[in-house]
């Protein structure tokens, strides 16, 4: 059975029905009397709405019904939420506009929502949403920040110069101090590149209203069913959780943009009760482009102070974020207490200070994206500490290691709030160096330069803070939810066992790794165990995934209902075998009686437990059913070194990775081959970043990067073969030992791709670059050099 | 997609009467370009009349100093036939780097030089390698069919029955794809035939496919590589976008020409 435990590279279960066309997804599902909905978009980034005429589409051949913002108005539909509430420098809490699902009097991007056509097929609908009549009166844009802040545009007219927040974190005096020491100071300005996430899967719905109970029942492609549940059902539709049911059963791929509660839920649930039939809307790509909310968007001024070895001293941020149009669900959580407190990384800075302005503009909201605020930090970090080793002469891998906290110095306080528990940021470093060759570089430099091409190796180390939790701190930092998460194993009488878990499975293999965590845990074969996630129908509770939380907070959920299930079990066991419970002894699934060979399987002790004719009943309940909630001590830390190497085609200004290498201490690996992936699949994500990905928008708040045609995603002739590990220091803050490894890709590789890249072309005179570092850029830069 | 009828021809004559008949006919080829146009509601013909079973559109066949390849042969086949690669090998090497294997495997030639887009491949081998495009009416020779962006020399109704390509002494194709779209940004096709050396251009200009007589007269009777990549191409009318500046554009016609130059050896 070692080949299913923990630790073991199980094959993906799940795979065979996604590669087999069997999975069940959104867009899959039909239900009897089915309506289509086509959701009119605005094609202006910024309007009033003066006049909504849907009379003649209303008339169009198979419509049922239309709505706009003003119908959902009347029926006092509410705002969408933003979940997390952060307060500004004086104390202020942020400005929170209202987000009505569809516009009422103004639309603020592309894509915005304005009216929705119901009809009996899908092009009736979209044929009739062509005749809908509108009026806009066009207004200026607020595109960009600098002009979003000068607040000649106002995105939302009761926020005084599109300001949301202006947040901050750290000692401001104490890091001025520190400057005033410096023997040195490295100072920065960077940006890190809006994204456009792209799942393989559009986001659909599919509403129904029972007129018979007033249940609804909302299939959605969410990351987390329950949260949308509460959103929707409490702050926007006023239906309580009883009588709403969220499924999101497979959805092909999130990586964060299906976190969010998003406007098309709440319209589509809500309209299925005026016409009294179900209704499904699937995204069209072109729609994905300008509603699922974007990522990263930052602009970063930092100084960073040395002293005359080389330590730093002393690091001062000033960070601009977009918050585009809107406050999508976490938002606000994304450039502050996911991005601000990390700015130590895995270095003794001892005094930090970072301000974060947030800025509304009329582009689609920004939120968080596979990494969330920790990219963006770590690729300011590690751009500035490169900096920093140029400017000063040190070797970049040398300055890394005098700034590097030590083994011995955990748990570690940073001055930006964080605690870490555990880790070894030498090791991990050390061994990446190795892994990479990295002492053979100038060697493979050289055989480059022969055949006039330009060679570069660049280092990225970084922490991240995964889990996002405990509930406590993450309270009292603003958040306005718990963030534990919670289990429930259900034995059945044969011995078999359902695990519910209230994370969300969209590609990460839950299915595989927590049935390996069950299975190993209750001594029962692997098959033995069904995953079941998705449906607030089914599973108890639970918080979904994001924030590579589902193993660090979810999977000890499952490990204590687990254990909660063999404490019961243990009794049942004693009785029948007439022992003390003190003396039965579980192993490897059998219960014995300890010195004696007097024993019993998990499934003769699960039949006893529905079947309790020899049975303590005055004790204890019949049934073997344990639910479990886990909320954990601290935020889980993964950390590692990323080594990337490319080649340049300097007349050309195309890059190559040639090579990279990621180290990552992802703490106990519970499926090495799963970890592999995640890794792989983040480590794409973060070289397209770098290289490749890039929105774009117009002055007029057009997208101009609104298609395949011009958003470049990476592909896989655009990657190397990765050179993938772990060093991994047990996980210190949950019972599993684990960390997350998610986003860790997507973290540690921008950085090391663009540090590459500038120290191929330093010779040239190129000392800085922006991503996405496409050909252009990479030539324009050798060109102006 | 709007509303359509859709009409599938036996023969040549059946297609040219069908549409012609029709309110606002359209042939599809392989419907790389034209469904994706439909299915965003950019386009709304009467009729769609499709090429797909008319078989003596399909092939590749060799005449003396020349190969013919039917006007609905795909790039995939264009790619693998053994006449293209034993006699235009850079023809084939073409074919085979178009946008990717769904594509090559229902895209077609006639298709594709119909439509005439700015970033397309076969225009630059069409004018590089000195081809005849044949069509239900008569003979047009590449120079005068390639006529502005998406613009081409056929009248409406004509059908584009096959492309005529002499066989060269030597030639290759250089491209630098766009990163997103793997259209060219700069693709240039450097041909020598019986002593007359032609570069051609896609991608780089808005109005289609150009010559090169600076990079021509570079290139010489030896295709003297280093001396394209000498040639400084102005950037006046050449396009300019997020992915490529009229300047970087300009850099790449010299550069691509001199690796084309060297690939044909």
């Amino acid at each position: 059975m070692t080949e299913t435990n923990i630790g073991a590279p199980v094959k993906r279960v799940e795979d065979k029905r996604f590669l087999t066309g069997r999975g069940r997804y959104t867009d899959d599902l039909n239900q009897p009397n089915q309506l289509y909905a086509s959701i009119l978009r605005s094609p202006h980034a910024h309007a009033n709405l003066k006049k909504v005429d849907v009379s003649q589409a209303k008339a169009a051949p198979g419509v049922i019904d239309i709505f706009t913002g003003s119908d959902m108005a009347a029926d006092e539909v509410g705002s969408l939420p933003c979940g997390w509430q952060i307060h500004s420098k004086d104390g202020s809490p942020m400005n929170e506009p209202g987000h009505p699902p569809m516009a009422v009097s103004k639309v603020r991007h592309v894509g915005d929502q304005v009216a929705i056509v119901i009809a009996e097929t899908k092009s009736q609908a979209r044929d009739a949403m062509e005749q809908i009549a509108v009026d806009y009166e066009v207004l200026p844009a607020a595109v960009n920040m600098d002009e979003a802040l000068s607040g000649k545009a106002l995105v939302h007219d009761d926020v005084p110069n599109n300001m949301c927040f202006d947040w901050e974190i750290g000692d401001k005096e104490a890091t001025e101090n520190s400057f005033s020491d410096a023997h040195k100071v490295v100072s920065i300005e960077l940006i890190n590149n809006r994204l456009i996430p792209n799942a393989m899967e559009p986001r659909a719905a599919v509403a129904q209203f029972d007129p018979s109970s007033g249940n609804y029942t909302l299939h959605t492609t969410t990351q987390n069913p329950h949260v949308i549940r509460l959103l929707m059902g409490a702050f926007v539709l006023q239906i309580p959780e009883h009588k709403l049911r969220i499924i999101s059963h497979d959805v092909g791929g999130g990586f964060g943009s299906k976190i969010f509660h998003y406007a098309e839920e709440a319209i589509l649930t809500w309209a299925s009760a005026k016409v009294s039939q179900p209704i499904k809307w699937t995204a069209e790509r072109s729609e994905s482009f300008v509603t699922d909310a974007h990522g990263r968007d930052h602009e970063t001024k930092a100084d960073l102070a040395l002293d005359k070895d080389g330590k730093f001293l002393g690091l001062r941020v000033s960070t601009k974020a977009n918050i585009g149009a809107y406050l999508s669900t976490f938002g606000s959580s994304v450039p502050t207490y996911l991005y601000g407190t990390l700015l130590a990384g895995v270095y003794k800075t001892p005094a930090i200070y970072c301000e974060v302005k947030t800025v509304f503009t009329n582009t689609v909201p920004v939120d968080a994206y596979r990494g969330a605020g920790r990219p963006e930090c770590t690729y300011l970090l590690e751009r500035l500490v490169d900096k920093a080793a140029k400017e000063t002469g040190i070797d970049p891998v040398e300055i890394r290691r005098i700034n590097m906290i030590q083994p011995d110095q955990f748990p570690y306080q940073t001055p930006v709030a964080l605690q870490y528990d555990v880790g070894d940021y030498p090791k991990a470093f050390e061994t990446a160096l190795k892994a990479s060759d990295y002492e053979g570089f100038s060697s493979r430099r050289e055989k480059s330069e022969g055949n006039g091409k330009k060679r570069g190796i660049g280092i990225s180390t970084y922490i991240e803070a995964c889990g996002i939790a405990p509930s406590a701190v993450a309270g009292a930092l603003g958040a306005r939810a718990g963030l534990y998460e919670s289990a429930q194993v259900r034995v059945h009488p044969t011995g078999s066992v359902t695990l519910y878990t209230g994370t969300h499975n969209h590609g990460q293999g839950h299915e595989t790794t927590f049935a390996q965590i069950v299975s190993d845990t209750l001594g029962i074969a692997f098959d033995q165990v069904e995953v079941s996630h998705g449906d607030t129908g089914e599973v108890q509770f639970g918080m979904g995934t994001y924030g590579s939380r589902s193993l660090a907070v979810g999977g000890p959920a499952v490990l204590k209902a687990c254990n909660k299930i063999i404490d019961k079990a243990k009794k049942i066991a004693a009785h029948i075998l007439e022992a003390s419970e003190a003396d039965i002894d579980f192993k490897d699934g059998v219960f014995s009686v300890s010195g004696t060979d007097r024993e019993l399987a998990f499934g003769e002790v699960s039949l006893a437990a529905y079947v309790p004719h020899n049975y303590p009943i005055e004790e204890l309940e019949p049934g073997l059913d344990e639910n479990a909630f886990y909320d954990p001590l601290n935020f889980s830390f993964p950390a590692g070194c990323h080594i990337c190497e490319v080649e340049i085609d300097p007349e050309t200004g195309e890059v190559e990775v040639t090579d990279f290498t990621a180290v990552d201490d992802i703490g106990r690996v519970i499926n090495p081959m799963i970890v592999e992936g995640q890794v792989q699949g983040g480590v794409a994500q973060g070289i397209g970043q770098a290289l490749m990905e890039g929105c774009v928008y117009d002055k007029e708040g057009q997208l101009l990067t609104g298609s395949y045609m011009d958003y470049t995603m990476p592909r896989a002739d655009n990657l190397p073969n990765l050179n993938v590990s772990t060093e991994s220091v047990l996980g210190a803050s949950n019972p599993l030992e684990v960390k997350g490894v998610g986003e860790v890709g997507s973290i540690g590789a921008p950085p090391a791709v663009i540090n590459a890249i500038l120290d191929a072309l330093s010779s040239l005179g190129v000392e800085d670059i922006s991503m996405p570092a496409s050909p252009s850029k990479v030539w324009q830069a050798i060109h102006n050099a | 997609m709007y509303d359509f009828k859709y009409q599938q021809a036996n023969s040549q004559d059946e297609a040219v009467s069908a549409q012609s008949s029709a309110e606002d006919g359209s042939f599809l080829a392989g419907g790389m370009t034209l469904i994706p146009t439909l299915k965003q509601r950019l386009a709304q013909p009467s009729d769609l009349v499709d090429l797909s079973a008319i078989n003596d559109l399909v092939g590749v066949s060799e005449e003396g100093d020349s190969v013919t390849i039917g006007s609905m042969t795909t790039h995939a086949s264009v790619a693998s036939s053994e006449i293209v690669n034993s006699k235009i090998p850079a023809l084939a090497a073409l074919a085979g780097n178009i946008g990717d294997p769904q594509v090559r495997n229902r895209g077609t030639i006639g298709g594709s030089i119909a439509n005439n887009d700015p970033a397309a491949d076969y225009p630059a081998g069409c004018v590089a390698l000195n081809a005849t495009i044949i069509t239900n009416t008569r003979k047009i020779s590449a120079d005068d069919f390639f006529t502005g962006l998406f613009e081409t020399a056929l009248e409406d109704g004509e059908l584009i029955t096959a492309v005529t390509f002499p066989i060269p002494d030597r030639a290759a194709y250089a491209k630098f794809p766009n990163p997103a779209s793997r259209y060219a940004i700069v693709g240039v096709m450097v041909a020598q035939t019986g002593g007359e050396t032609r570069a051609a251009v896609t991608g780089a200009s808005d109005s289609g496919v150009f010559r090169s007589t600076d990079i021509e007269n570079a290139l010489g009777d030896t295709l003297d590589a280093s001396a394209a990549k000498a040639v400084s191409i102005s950037s006046d009318g050449l396009n300019n976008d997020i992915h490529a500046s009229s300047e970087y554009r300009a850099h790449l016609v010299s550069i691509m020409a001199s690796r084309a130059a060297t690939a044909a050896g």
